[in-house]
Protein backbone atom coordinates (compact mmCIF):
# COMPACT_ATOMS: atom_id res chain seq x y z
CA UNK A 1 0.00 0.00 0.00
CA UNK A 2 2.70 2.43 0.93
CA UNK A 3 4.98 4.08 -1.54
CA UNK A 4 8.65 3.12 -1.27
CA UNK A 5 10.49 5.16 1.28
CA UNK A 6 7.27 6.22 2.88
CA UNK A 7 6.91 3.09 4.98
CA UNK A 8 7.62 4.75 8.29
CA UNK A 9 5.15 7.48 7.45
CA UNK A 10 2.52 4.89 6.64
CA UNK A 11 3.11 3.05 9.90
CA UNK A 12 3.14 6.29 11.87
CA UNK A 13 -0.11 7.29 10.24
CA UNK A 14 -1.79 4.03 11.19
CA UNK A 15 -0.68 4.32 14.77
CA UNK A 16 -2.04 7.79 15.33
CA UNK A 17 -5.43 8.38 16.83
CA UNK A 18 -7.91 10.94 15.69
CA UNK A 19 -7.69 13.64 18.30
CA UNK A 20 -10.12 16.25 19.45
CA UNK A 21 -9.65 19.07 21.92
CA UNK A 22 -10.84 22.48 22.91
CA UNK A 23 -8.61 25.14 21.42
CA UNK A 24 -9.20 28.81 20.83
CA UNK A 25 -12.70 28.56 22.24
CA UNK A 26 -13.86 25.89 19.83
CA UNK A 27 -13.35 22.25 18.90
CA UNK A 28 -10.07 21.49 17.23
CA UNK A 29 -8.76 18.32 15.64
CA UNK A 30 -5.49 16.45 15.17
CA UNK A 31 -2.53 18.83 14.60
CA UNK A 32 -4.32 21.67 16.30
CA UNK A 33 -4.30 19.59 19.48
CA UNK A 34 -0.53 19.37 19.76
CA UNK A 35 -0.51 21.79 22.65
CA UNK A 36 -3.72 20.67 24.31
CA UNK A 37 -1.79 18.24 26.53
CA UNK A 38 -3.88 16.08 28.77
CA UNK A 39 -7.29 17.35 27.72
CA UNK A 40 -7.22 15.71 24.36
CA UNK A 41 -9.75 13.09 23.39
CA UNK A 42 -9.12 10.19 21.06
CA UNK A 43 -12.47 10.33 19.38
CA UNK A 44 -11.89 7.28 17.16
CA UNK A 45 -11.12 5.06 20.16
CA UNK A 46 -14.02 6.43 22.14
CA UNK A 47 -16.41 6.16 19.21
CA UNK A 48 -15.58 2.54 18.56
CA UNK A 49 -15.39 1.47 22.18
CA UNK A 50 -18.68 3.12 23.11
CA UNK A 51 -20.28 1.95 19.89
CA UNK A 52 -19.21 -1.64 20.42
CA UNK A 53 -20.18 -1.54 24.09
CA UNK A 54 -23.59 -0.21 23.14
CA UNK A 55 -23.91 -2.89 20.48
CA UNK A 56 -23.10 -5.58 23.03
CA UNK A 57 -25.54 -4.20 25.57
CA UNK A 58 -28.25 -3.77 22.93
CA UNK A 59 -27.94 -7.35 21.67
CA UNK A 60 -27.76 -8.88 25.12
CA UNK A 61 -30.56 -6.68 26.42
CA UNK A 62 -32.80 -7.81 23.59
CA UNK A 63 -31.87 -11.43 24.24
CA UNK A 64 -32.66 -10.90 27.92
CA UNK A 65 -36.06 -9.37 27.17
CA UNK A 66 -36.98 -12.26 24.89
CA UNK A 67 -35.45 -14.94 27.10
CA UNK A 68 -37.76 -17.85 27.68
CA UNK A 69 -37.38 -20.64 30.18
CA UNK A 70 -38.58 -23.04 27.51
CA UNK A 71 -36.64 -24.08 24.45
CA UNK A 72 -34.28 -21.18 23.70
CA UNK A 73 -33.53 -19.79 20.27
CA UNK A 74 -30.04 -19.94 18.81
CA UNK A 75 -29.09 -16.42 19.79
CA UNK A 76 -30.47 -16.88 23.27
CA UNK A 77 -28.44 -20.08 23.52
CA UNK A 78 -25.31 -18.21 22.56
CA UNK A 79 -26.00 -15.42 25.04
CA UNK A 80 -26.77 -17.93 27.74
CA UNK A 81 -23.53 -19.76 27.01
CA UNK A 82 -21.62 -16.54 27.61
CA UNK A 83 -23.61 -15.81 30.75
CA UNK A 84 -23.07 -19.32 32.08
CA UNK A 85 -19.40 -19.15 31.21
CA UNK A 86 -18.86 -15.91 33.13
CA UNK A 87 -21.13 -17.05 35.93
CA UNK A 88 -19.07 -20.23 36.23
CA UNK A 89 -15.83 -18.23 36.39
CA UNK A 90 -17.27 -16.03 39.13
CA UNK A 91 -18.54 -19.07 40.99
CA UNK A 92 -15.12 -20.68 40.85
CA UNK A 93 -13.49 -17.58 42.30
CA UNK A 94 -16.16 -16.70 44.88
CA UNK A 95 -17.67 -20.10 45.65
CA UNK A 96 -21.05 -18.45 45.12
CA UNK A 97 -22.83 -16.48 42.43
CA UNK A 98 -22.70 -12.73 42.51
CA UNK A 99 -25.25 -10.63 40.74
CA UNK A 100 -22.97 -7.60 40.47
CA UNK A 101 -19.52 -8.95 39.78
CA UNK A 102 -20.66 -11.55 37.25
CA UNK A 103 -22.37 -9.01 34.94
CA UNK A 104 -19.30 -6.77 35.25
CA UNK A 105 -17.20 -9.72 34.16
CA UNK A 106 -19.57 -10.33 31.25
CA UNK A 107 -19.34 -6.70 30.20
CA UNK A 108 -15.54 -6.81 30.33
CA UNK A 109 -15.29 -10.06 28.41
CA UNK A 110 -17.67 -9.30 25.59
CA UNK A 111 -16.75 -5.67 25.27
CA UNK A 112 -12.99 -6.28 25.14
CA UNK A 113 -13.56 -9.17 22.77
CA UNK A 114 -15.53 -6.93 20.40
CA UNK A 115 -12.92 -4.18 20.61
CA UNK A 116 -10.15 -6.70 19.94
CA UNK A 117 -12.17 -8.11 17.09
CA UNK A 118 -11.73 -4.84 15.23
CA UNK A 119 -8.11 -5.92 14.88
CA UNK A 120 -9.21 -8.50 12.31
CA UNK A 121 -10.70 -5.87 10.04
CA UNK A 122 -8.07 -5.28 7.36
CA UNK A 123 -5.95 -2.35 8.45
CA UNK A 124 -6.76 -0.03 5.56
CA UNK A 125 -10.51 -0.57 5.15
CA UNK A 126 -12.02 1.79 7.65
CA UNK A 127 -9.18 4.33 7.88
CA UNK A 128 -9.41 4.73 4.10
CA UNK A 129 -13.18 5.23 4.17
CA UNK A 130 -12.77 7.65 7.06
CA UNK A 131 -10.06 9.42 5.07
CA UNK A 132 -12.45 9.86 2.16
CA UNK A 133 -14.92 11.41 4.59
CA UNK A 134 -12.29 13.85 5.78
CA UNK A 135 -10.85 12.23 8.88
CA UNK A 136 -7.11 12.21 8.55
CA UNK A 137 -6.40 9.69 11.28
CA UNK A 138 -8.63 6.85 12.25
CA UNK A 139 -7.69 3.90 14.49
CA UNK A 140 -10.50 1.43 14.81
CA UNK A 141 -9.06 -0.92 17.46
CA UNK A 142 -9.75 0.81 20.77
CA UNK A 143 -7.68 -1.68 22.76
CA UNK A 144 -4.52 -0.62 20.92
CA UNK A 145 -4.98 2.73 22.61
CA UNK A 146 -3.36 2.73 26.05
CA UNK A 147 -5.92 5.27 27.23
CA UNK A 148 -8.73 2.83 26.65
CA UNK A 149 -7.10 -0.08 28.47
CA UNK A 150 -5.98 2.20 31.28
CA UNK A 151 -9.47 3.66 31.52
CA UNK A 152 -10.94 0.20 32.02
CA UNK A 153 -8.28 -0.87 34.48
CA UNK A 154 -8.78 2.33 36.47
CA UNK A 155 -12.46 1.47 36.72
CA UNK A 156 -11.49 -2.02 37.87
CA UNK A 157 -9.09 -0.45 40.36
CA UNK A 158 -11.98 1.63 41.69
CA UNK A 159 -14.01 -1.57 42.08
CA UNK A 160 -11.15 -3.23 43.96
CA UNK A 161 -10.94 -0.31 46.39
CA UNK A 162 -14.74 -0.18 46.71
CA UNK A 163 -15.08 -3.88 47.54
CA UNK A 164 -12.05 -3.87 49.85
CA UNK A 165 -13.60 -1.11 51.92
CA UNK A 166 -17.11 -2.54 51.66
CA UNK A 167 -16.06 -5.98 52.87
CA UNK A 168 -13.34 -5.14 55.37
CA UNK A 169 -14.27 -1.61 56.32
CA UNK A 170 -11.88 1.32 56.24
CA UNK A 171 -10.11 -0.02 59.30
CA UNK A 172 -9.69 -3.52 57.92
CA UNK A 173 -8.46 -2.20 54.60
CA UNK A 174 -5.96 0.11 56.30
CA UNK A 175 -4.75 -2.76 58.44
CA UNK A 176 -4.31 -4.88 55.35
CA UNK A 177 -2.24 -2.15 53.74
CA UNK A 178 -0.02 -1.48 56.73
CA UNK A 179 0.30 -4.65 58.80
CA UNK A 180 1.23 -7.05 56.04
CA UNK A 181 3.36 -8.93 55.32
CA UNK A 182 5.26 -8.02 58.54
CA UNK A 183 2.95 -7.63 61.46
CA UNK A 184 4.98 -5.17 63.53
CA UNK A 185 4.51 -1.43 64.03
CA UNK A 186 8.06 -0.70 62.95
CA UNK A 187 7.37 -2.15 59.55
CA UNK A 188 4.31 -0.05 58.84
CA UNK A 189 5.92 2.30 56.28
CA UNK A 190 7.65 -0.58 54.56
CA UNK A 191 4.46 -2.62 54.51
CA UNK A 192 2.49 0.30 53.21
CA UNK A 193 4.93 0.85 50.38
CA UNK A 194 4.91 -2.84 49.48
CA UNK A 195 1.14 -3.19 49.60
CA UNK A 196 0.56 -0.01 47.63
CA UNK A 197 2.86 -1.23 44.90
CA UNK A 198 1.03 -4.56 44.90
CA UNK A 199 -2.30 -2.77 44.71
CA UNK A 200 -1.24 -0.40 41.94
CA UNK A 201 0.42 -3.19 39.98
CA UNK A 202 -2.96 -4.77 39.44
CA UNK A 203 -4.58 -2.12 37.21
CA UNK A 204 -1.32 -1.34 35.46
CA UNK A 205 -0.60 -4.94 34.63
CA UNK A 206 -4.17 -5.34 33.36
CA UNK A 207 -3.94 -2.28 31.13
CA UNK A 208 -0.43 -2.89 29.83
CA UNK A 209 -0.99 -6.57 29.11
CA UNK A 210 -4.06 -5.94 26.99
CA UNK A 211 -2.57 -2.89 25.31
CA UNK A 212 0.76 -4.61 24.61
CA UNK A 213 -0.76 -7.69 23.06
CA UNK A 214 -3.18 -5.84 20.84
CA UNK A 215 -0.74 -3.09 19.90
CA UNK A 216 1.83 -5.67 18.85
CA UNK A 217 -0.76 -7.61 16.90
CA UNK A 218 -1.98 -4.49 15.12
CA UNK A 219 1.59 -3.42 14.41
CA UNK A 220 2.30 -6.72 12.71
CA UNK A 221 -0.79 -6.32 10.52
CA UNK A 222 0.37 -2.82 9.63
CA UNK A 223 3.91 -4.03 8.91
CA UNK A 224 2.56 -6.75 6.65
CA UNK A 225 0.43 -4.18 4.84
CA UNK A 226 3.33 -1.76 4.56
CA UNK A 227 6.22 -4.01 3.62
CA UNK A 228 4.84 -6.96 1.71
CA UNK A 229 3.78 -6.61 -1.93
CA UNK A 230 0.02 -6.45 -2.34
CA UNK A 231 -0.34 -9.84 -4.06
CA UNK A 232 1.62 -11.68 -1.34
CA UNK A 233 0.13 -10.07 1.73
CA UNK A 234 -2.40 -12.82 2.32
CA UNK A 235 0.34 -15.42 2.86
CA UNK A 236 1.30 -13.57 6.05
CA UNK A 237 -1.81 -11.70 7.09
CA UNK A 238 -4.14 -14.70 6.92
CA UNK A 239 -2.06 -16.97 9.20
CA UNK A 240 -1.47 -14.07 11.55
CA UNK A 241 -5.20 -13.25 11.61
CA UNK A 242 -6.07 -16.86 12.39
CA UNK A 243 -3.54 -16.92 15.19
CA UNK A 244 -4.82 -13.56 16.32
CA UNK A 245 -8.34 -14.96 16.81
CA UNK A 246 -6.85 -16.94 19.67
CA UNK A 247 -5.05 -13.88 21.04
CA UNK A 248 -8.09 -11.61 21.08
CA UNK A 249 -10.27 -14.15 22.87
CA UNK A 250 -7.49 -15.00 25.27
CA UNK A 251 -6.78 -11.36 26.14
CA UNK A 252 -10.47 -10.64 26.72
CA UNK A 253 -10.68 -13.73 28.90
CA UNK A 254 -7.54 -12.82 30.87
CA UNK A 255 -8.80 -9.30 31.55
CA UNK A 256 -12.14 -10.66 32.79
CA UNK A 257 -10.62 -13.48 34.81
CA UNK A 258 -8.04 -11.26 36.50
CA UNK A 259 -10.71 -8.69 37.32
CA UNK A 260 -12.77 -11.42 38.96
CA UNK A 261 -9.76 -12.75 40.82
CA UNK A 262 -8.78 -9.29 42.03
CA UNK A 263 -12.32 -8.66 43.24
CA UNK A 264 -12.34 -12.06 44.94
CA UNK A 265 -9.09 -11.14 46.66
CA UNK A 266 -10.67 -7.87 47.75
CA UNK A 267 -13.40 -9.95 49.40
CA UNK A 268 -10.95 -12.12 51.28
CA UNK A 269 -10.31 -11.35 54.91
CA UNK A 270 -6.83 -12.06 56.11
CA UNK B 1 1.81 7.05 23.30
CA UNK B 2 0.27 9.95 25.09
CA UNK B 3 -1.95 9.58 28.07
CA UNK B 4 -4.91 11.91 27.94
CA UNK B 5 -8.52 12.45 28.89
CA UNK B 6 -9.64 9.56 26.68
CA UNK B 7 -8.83 7.41 29.69
CA UNK B 8 -11.53 9.06 31.79
CA UNK B 9 -14.02 8.92 28.97
CA UNK B 10 -13.39 5.20 28.75
CA UNK B 11 -13.57 4.71 32.51
CA UNK B 12 -16.89 6.54 32.68
CA UNK B 13 -18.41 4.68 29.76
CA UNK B 14 -17.15 1.44 31.31
CA UNK B 15 -18.89 2.32 34.56
CA UNK B 16 -22.13 3.16 32.74
CA UNK B 17 -22.01 -0.04 30.69
CA UNK B 18 -21.36 -2.11 33.79
CA UNK B 19 -24.25 -0.46 35.57
CA UNK B 20 -26.56 -1.10 32.64
CA UNK B 21 -25.44 -4.71 32.39
CA UNK B 22 -25.87 -5.30 36.12
CA UNK B 23 -29.28 -3.69 36.13
CA UNK B 24 -30.92 -4.66 32.87
CA UNK B 25 -28.98 -7.30 30.97
CA UNK B 26 -27.86 -9.82 33.54
CA UNK B 27 -31.00 -10.39 35.68
CA UNK B 28 -33.42 -11.61 32.97
CA UNK B 29 -30.76 -13.86 31.44
CA UNK B 30 -29.60 -15.47 34.67
CA UNK B 31 -33.21 -15.77 35.84
CA UNK B 32 -34.18 -17.53 32.62
CA UNK B 33 -31.19 -19.83 32.95
CA UNK B 34 -31.91 -20.65 36.56
CA UNK B 35 -35.60 -21.19 35.87
CA UNK B 36 -34.73 -23.53 33.03
CA UNK B 37 -32.22 -25.35 35.20
CA UNK B 38 -34.93 -25.87 37.77
CA UNK B 39 -37.35 -27.00 35.08
CA UNK B 40 -34.85 -29.48 33.73
CA UNK B 41 -34.02 -30.74 37.19
CA UNK B 42 -37.74 -31.15 37.92
CA UNK B 43 -38.24 -32.88 34.60
CA UNK B 44 -35.41 -35.27 35.30
CA UNK B 45 -36.75 -35.99 38.76
CA UNK B 46 -40.20 -36.55 37.26
CA UNK B 47 -38.79 -38.89 34.66
CA UNK B 48 -36.95 -40.83 37.32
CA UNK B 49 -40.06 -41.03 39.44
CA UNK B 50 -42.12 -42.09 36.43
CA UNK B 51 -39.58 -44.81 35.73
CA UNK B 52 -39.85 -46.06 39.28
CA UNK B 53 -43.63 -45.88 39.09
CA UNK B 54 -43.55 -47.86 35.90
CA UNK B 55 -41.37 -50.50 37.47
CA UNK B 56 -43.71 -50.69 40.44
CA UNK B 57 -46.73 -50.91 38.19
CA UNK B 58 -45.09 -53.62 36.13
CA UNK B 59 -44.22 -55.59 39.24
CA UNK B 60 -47.76 -55.15 40.50
CA UNK B 61 -49.23 -56.14 37.17
CA UNK B 62 -47.11 -59.28 36.95
CA UNK B 63 -48.08 -60.17 40.50
CA UNK B 64 -51.72 -59.66 39.70
CA UNK B 65 -51.28 -61.74 36.58
CA UNK B 66 -49.76 -64.51 38.67
CA UNK B 67 -52.62 -64.28 41.16
CA UNK B 68 -55.14 -64.34 38.38
CA UNK B 69 -53.47 -67.35 36.82
CA UNK B 70 -53.45 -69.31 40.04
CA UNK B 71 -57.04 -68.28 40.68
CA UNK B 72 -58.01 -69.37 37.22
CA UNK B 73 -56.28 -72.69 37.82
CA UNK B 74 -58.21 -73.13 41.06
CA UNK B 75 -61.47 -72.26 39.32
CA UNK B 76 -60.77 -74.66 36.48
CA UNK B 77 -59.98 -77.40 38.97
CA UNK B 78 -63.14 -76.68 40.88
CA UNK B 79 -65.11 -76.71 37.67
CA UNK B 80 -63.59 -80.04 36.73
CA UNK B 81 -64.48 -81.47 40.11
CA UNK B 82 -67.95 -80.11 39.81
CA UNK B 83 -68.27 -81.54 36.34
CA UNK B 84 -67.26 -84.96 37.52
CA UNK B 85 -69.62 -84.65 40.44
CA UNK B 86 -72.51 -83.59 38.21
CA UNK B 87 -71.77 -86.41 35.81
CA UNK B 88 -71.69 -88.88 38.69
CA UNK B 89 -74.89 -87.57 40.08
CA UNK B 90 -76.52 -87.74 36.69
CA UNK B 91 -75.25 -91.26 36.20
CA UNK B 92 -76.63 -92.28 39.53
CA UNK B 93 -79.96 -90.65 38.82
CA UNK B 94 -80.09 -92.25 35.40
CA UNK B 95 -79.31 -95.62 36.91
CA UNK B 96 -82.03 -95.23 39.47
CA UNK B 97 -84.47 -94.17 36.79
CA UNK B 98 -83.48 -97.06 34.61
CA UNK B 99 -83.96 -99.49 37.44
CA UNK B 100 -87.29 -97.96 38.25
CA UNK B 101 -88.42 -98.11 34.67
CA UNK B 102 -87.11 -101.65 34.35
CA UNK B 103 -88.88 -102.73 37.53
CA UNK B 104 -92.07 -101.09 36.41
CA UNK B 105 -91.85 -102.71 33.01
CA UNK B 106 -91.11 -106.04 34.55
CA UNK B 107 -94.06 -105.69 36.89
CA UNK B 108 -96.34 -104.69 34.05
CA UNK B 109 -95.11 -107.52 31.91
CA UNK B 110 -95.64 -109.91 34.81
CA UNK B 111 -99.12 -108.57 35.48
CA UNK B 112 -100.01 -108.80 31.81
CA UNK B 113 -98.73 -112.32 31.62
CA UNK B 114 -100.65 -113.32 34.71
CA UNK B 115 -103.80 -111.80 33.33
CA UNK B 116 -103.30 -113.47 29.98
CA UNK B 117 -102.65 -116.75 31.68
CA UNK B 118 -105.73 -116.42 33.81
CA UNK B 119 -107.77 -115.62 30.76
CA UNK B 120 -106.24 -118.42 28.81
CA UNK B 121 -106.81 -120.79 31.61
CA UNK B 122 -110.46 -119.83 31.85
CA UNK B 123 -110.88 -120.13 28.12
CA UNK B 124 -109.08 -123.47 28.05
CA UNK B 125 -111.34 -124.73 30.86
CA UNK B 126 -114.43 -123.64 28.99
CA UNK B 127 -113.04 -125.13 25.80
CA UNK B 128 -112.23 -128.39 27.55
CA UNK B 129 -115.66 -128.56 29.02
CA UNK B 130 -117.27 -127.75 25.72
CA UNK B 131 -115.10 -130.38 24.06
CA UNK B 132 -115.93 -132.93 26.65
CA UNK B 133 -119.58 -132.14 26.34
CA UNK B 134 -119.38 -132.62 22.62
CA UNK B 135 -117.52 -135.89 23.02
CA UNK B 136 -119.85 -137.34 25.54
CA UNK B 137 -122.88 -136.14 23.75
CA UNK B 138 -124.48 -135.98 26.96
CA UNK B 139 -124.98 -133.81 29.75
CA UNK B 140 -122.64 -134.36 32.55
CA UNK B 141 -122.95 -133.13 35.92
CA UNK B 142 -120.79 -130.06 35.89
CA UNK B 143 -120.44 -130.05 39.57
CA UNK B 144 -119.56 -133.71 39.65
CA UNK B 145 -116.79 -133.39 37.11
CA UNK B 146 -115.51 -130.02 38.04
CA UNK B 147 -112.61 -131.34 40.03
CA UNK B 148 -111.52 -133.42 37.01
CA UNK B 149 -111.60 -130.34 34.84
CA UNK B 150 -109.80 -128.27 37.44
CA UNK B 151 -107.09 -130.92 37.61
CA UNK B 152 -106.77 -130.66 33.83
CA UNK B 153 -106.58 -126.93 33.98
CA UNK B 154 -103.97 -127.12 36.70
CA UNK B 155 -101.85 -129.30 34.50
CA UNK B 156 -101.94 -126.60 31.86
CA UNK B 157 -100.17 -124.29 34.08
Amino acid sequence: MAAEGNVSGYIQHHLTNAQMCMADGGLAFNYACKDAGFWTWHIDSLLFSVGLGALFLFLFYKAGQKATTGVPGKFQCFVEMMVEFVDGAVRDAFHRTDRVIAPIGLTIFVWIFLMNLMDLVPVDFIPHVAGLMGAEYFKIVPTTDLNITLGMSIAVFGLIIFYSIKVKGVKGFTKELTLQPFNHWAFIPFNFLLETVTLLAKPFSLALRLFGNLYAGELIFILIAALVPLWAQWTLSVPWAIFHILVIVLQAFIFMMLTIVYLALAHEDH
Amino acid sequence: MNINATMFGQAISFAIFCWFCVKYVWPPLIDAIEARQKKIADGLADAERAGKDLQLAQAKASEQMKDAKSEAAVIVEQANKRKIQIIDEAKELANLEREKILAQGNAEVEAERNRAREELRAQVAALAIAGAEKILERSIDKEANKHIVDKLVAELK
